[in-house]
């Protein structure tokens, strides 16, 4: 039995594999003390489980190496072992998270060749569209279906969080049906994802992971923008603790 | 330690700011320097360099400037320190590598400027540092655009002169700097009083050419798996470069390189043989920015060259030395910084070259281009040396930072995954 954990910027994720198999995960917000969550819900699955080895991966990882886990690997690493676990002939990874968003390349074997990662700015992640569900008034597991059934966008032009934020409210005000808004929000972010992995090749196949890939328009939008078929996993928000598990049994 | 209020407050120093910055330094440099293993015996002296550059340093500088020696505070590898010594002054690099003095420069200058230029405008606007009270005057150089609009700002606070670089390394950009060293000569011989001699000239071309060559030596100890310095340790001796009396400087690095080249025979190292090593090509590293070297050799990586300002273009290509005439002399200064591979030139090939010879020559596993945020020309010039390295098959990471905090995770998680796929 082997165990991996993603403590990530909005929430955290544990995964229990056994003989390649997932035997359980689970998902909690991270709050304002991920470290905390995290080390419940370790505390739990090595009750219950008693994994061999720990593995822990995201943005918490270095904090919670000192306590628990046995090695840490970066969420890059990881979401690629968890996407090319999933899918053997993975050769294209785009994990969107909650402040981060990356894309990365591998060769035929699995390995990383080449990567981009978003500095700095929360532009084209998750928390800019849950920032801009609340502000159009949609729940963030709706935001993306319901945008998808839009029949026109407008154009958001900041990729600042906090001023397409701004720019949201003076289109509400305007009175701009909000589903339109929220096509344009949609393709905001695809536009600033597809910018940041363009420099990739992005070979087939492309697996899309992270928590915004459960977000139907993203991924739709993002096929379009790409010209290809894009792969959501099952629960994409647990390929990186899945990752972390795989490199946990490999190690 | 001396206490050198005294000294600060002649110096017309904002005390209570400048006690601050130096308050916060002292703990930074505890956690990234003084916390490294197996360090070289002689990092001392540049340990004690480091504490006292705003004590001693500053001290030793005004008692040259009470003797008549003119202090010239400059910005960049093209001011020929070997013209500003041969007219008796003292050669002092003043860029700032510091997030504290930005707020203050944010106040006057754009904030969408590279933190090089707008550190050093904030210490010398708020007076946070000694380095831009004591200098008779202040040299810069038209080289990028950011650089070369500030220092006409700059003149509105204190005496400035502004060199002026070609835009291309062509026939005509190397007269028009030929005649730009020598309308520095003259100007350094106004400033001073002191016509320039070829005896003193040849003098001192020997004495930069010294440091050149030690630094070189010291560079090429780095080739050694496992190296026998860490990247943060040959940074600061590189930064140190800027303002140490030459002599002096080249004595130290000797002695350390004496202590290196013994332990590289033991096959001594900082680091395990095998472990990556890094290349940071690119922007220059203003004292004290270390982030990015602490970032890198925190994820169990190595430094072992900066293609730099502040690293390999500080001392490659010795000047001519035994030049016959003054004027042939000045030549030689002339064709020597020109040959400085500065993105500012189009074209910039040779650069490519430079680089493709260190990856092999310091054995690097990884290239991380380094750019300082809104440099311009380094960050395009990465497009390039990208896909040139692309063909020597080196991974490459392009990082864009500055000198803020603000960044380190994403920083970390982006380093940490490199060397994930280069080890």
């Amino acid at each position: 039995m082997f165990g991996g954990i993603d403590i990530g910027s909005r929430t955290v994720k544990i995964v229990v594999m056994e003989n390649g198999e997932v035997r359980d995960f689970q998902v909690r917000n991270s709050g304002y003390d991920p470290y905390a969550q995290a080390s419940e819900l370790a505390s739990e699955l090595i009750k219950a489980y008693k994994p061999k080895r720990l593995v822990a991966t995201g943005y918490g990882r270095h904090a919670f190496e000192v306590d628990f886990a046995h090695s840490v690997i970066t969420e890059i690493k990881a979401h690629s072992l968890g996407a090319r676990y999933l899918c053997p002939n993975c050769r294209t990874v785009i994990d969107v998270g909650g402040q981060d968003s990356k894309g990365i390349s591998l060769n035929e074997k699995g390995r990383v060749i080449n990567f981009r990662m978003n500095d700095r700015c929360a532009a084209g992640t998750g928390r800019f569209l849950e920032i801009m569900a609340k502000t159009l008034g949609f729940s963030i597991e709706e935001f993306g279906k319901e945008a998808l059934s839009a029949e026109e966008s407008v154009k958001i032009n900041s990729m600042c969080t906090v001023f397409a934020e701004s720019e949201v409210i003076s289109l509400i005000s305007r009175r701009v049906p909000l589903l339109s808004i929220a096509l344009g929000v949609h393709k905001a972010i695809a536009d600033r994802i597809s910018s940041l992995i363009g420099r990739l090749n992005l070979s087939p196949d492309v697996v899309f992971t992270g928590g915004v890939a459960n977000n139907i328009c993203v991924h739709r939008l993002l096929e379009r923008k790409l010209k290809q078929k894009i792969l959501v996993p099952r629960h994409p928000e647990i390929v990186g603790a899945m990752g972390a598990a795989i490199e946990a049994g490999t190690a | 330690m001396e206490d050198y209020h005294g000294m600060w407050a002649e110096l017309g120093l904002d005390l209570e700011r400048h006690d601050e910055f130096l308050e916060g330094l002292g703990p930074a440099y505890q956690e990234i320097y003084l916390n490294q293993e197996f360090r070289p015996k002689g990092m001392e002296y540049f340990d004690f360099t480091t504490s006292e550059i705003h004590g001693l340093r500053i001290k030793e500088l005004l008692e040259l400037k009470k003797k008549g020696h003119k202090i010239v505070g400059t910005f960049c590898v093209y001011v020929p320190e070997e013209i500003v010594m041969a007219a008796r002054g003292v050669w002092v690099g003043v860029c700032g590598g510091s997030q504290f003095s930005i707020p203050d420069a944010e106040r006057i200058l754009p904030s969408n400027l590279c933190p090089l230029i707008k550190s050093a405008f904030g210490f010398m606007e708020a007076k946070t540092s000694p380095y831009y009270q004591v200098p008779d005057f202040f040299v810069g150089e038209a080289t990028c655009d950011g650089k070369k609009k500030v220092w006409e700002i700059f003149g509105n606070y204190v005496p400035f002169y502004t060199m002026e670089i070609p835009n291309s390394k062509s026939y005509m950009g190397k007269r028009l700097w030929l005649d730009e060293v020598i309308k520095f000569k003259e100007k350094m011989e106004r400033e001073s009083g002191v016509s320039i001699t070829p005896e003193e000239l040849e003098e001192k071309i020997q004495l930069i050419n010294r440091k050149r060559r030690t630094l070189a030596r010291f560079f090429d100890l780095r080739k050694a798996d496992p190296p026998p310095i860490s990247g943060k340790d040959a940074l600061l001796v590189s930064q140190i470069a800027y303002y140490d009396d030459p002599e002096r400087f080249t004595t130290k690095v000797n002695v350390l390189c004496d202590e290196l080249e013994e332990k590289v025979q033991k096959g001594m190292g900082v680091v395990k043989k095998g472990t990556p090593r890094i290349m940071i090509s690119g922007c220059p590293f203003a004292l004290p920015f270390w982030k990015l070297h602490h970032t890198v050799e925190s994820s169990k990586a190595v430094v072992v060259c900066e293609e730099s300002c502040v690293g390999t273009r500080y001392f490659t290509n010795p000047v001519d030395e035994g030049c016959p005439t003054l004027e042939d002399k000045f030549k030689a200064i002339a064709d020597r910084y020109l040959k400085i591979n500065c993105s500012c030139f189009t074209p910039n090939e040779e650069r490519i070259e430079e680089i493709a010879r260190y990856v092999r020559d310091f054995k690097v596993d990884g290239v991380i281009l380094f750019t300082l945020q809104f440099c311009l020309t380094y960050s395009i010039e990465c497009i390039k040396v990208q896909k040139a390295l692309k063909r020597f098959n080196v991974p490459v990471l392009e990082i864009e930072t500055d000198y803020g905090e603000q960044d380190v995770g994403q920083l970390q998680t982006r380093i940490e995954a490199f060397i994930e796929q280069i080890s």
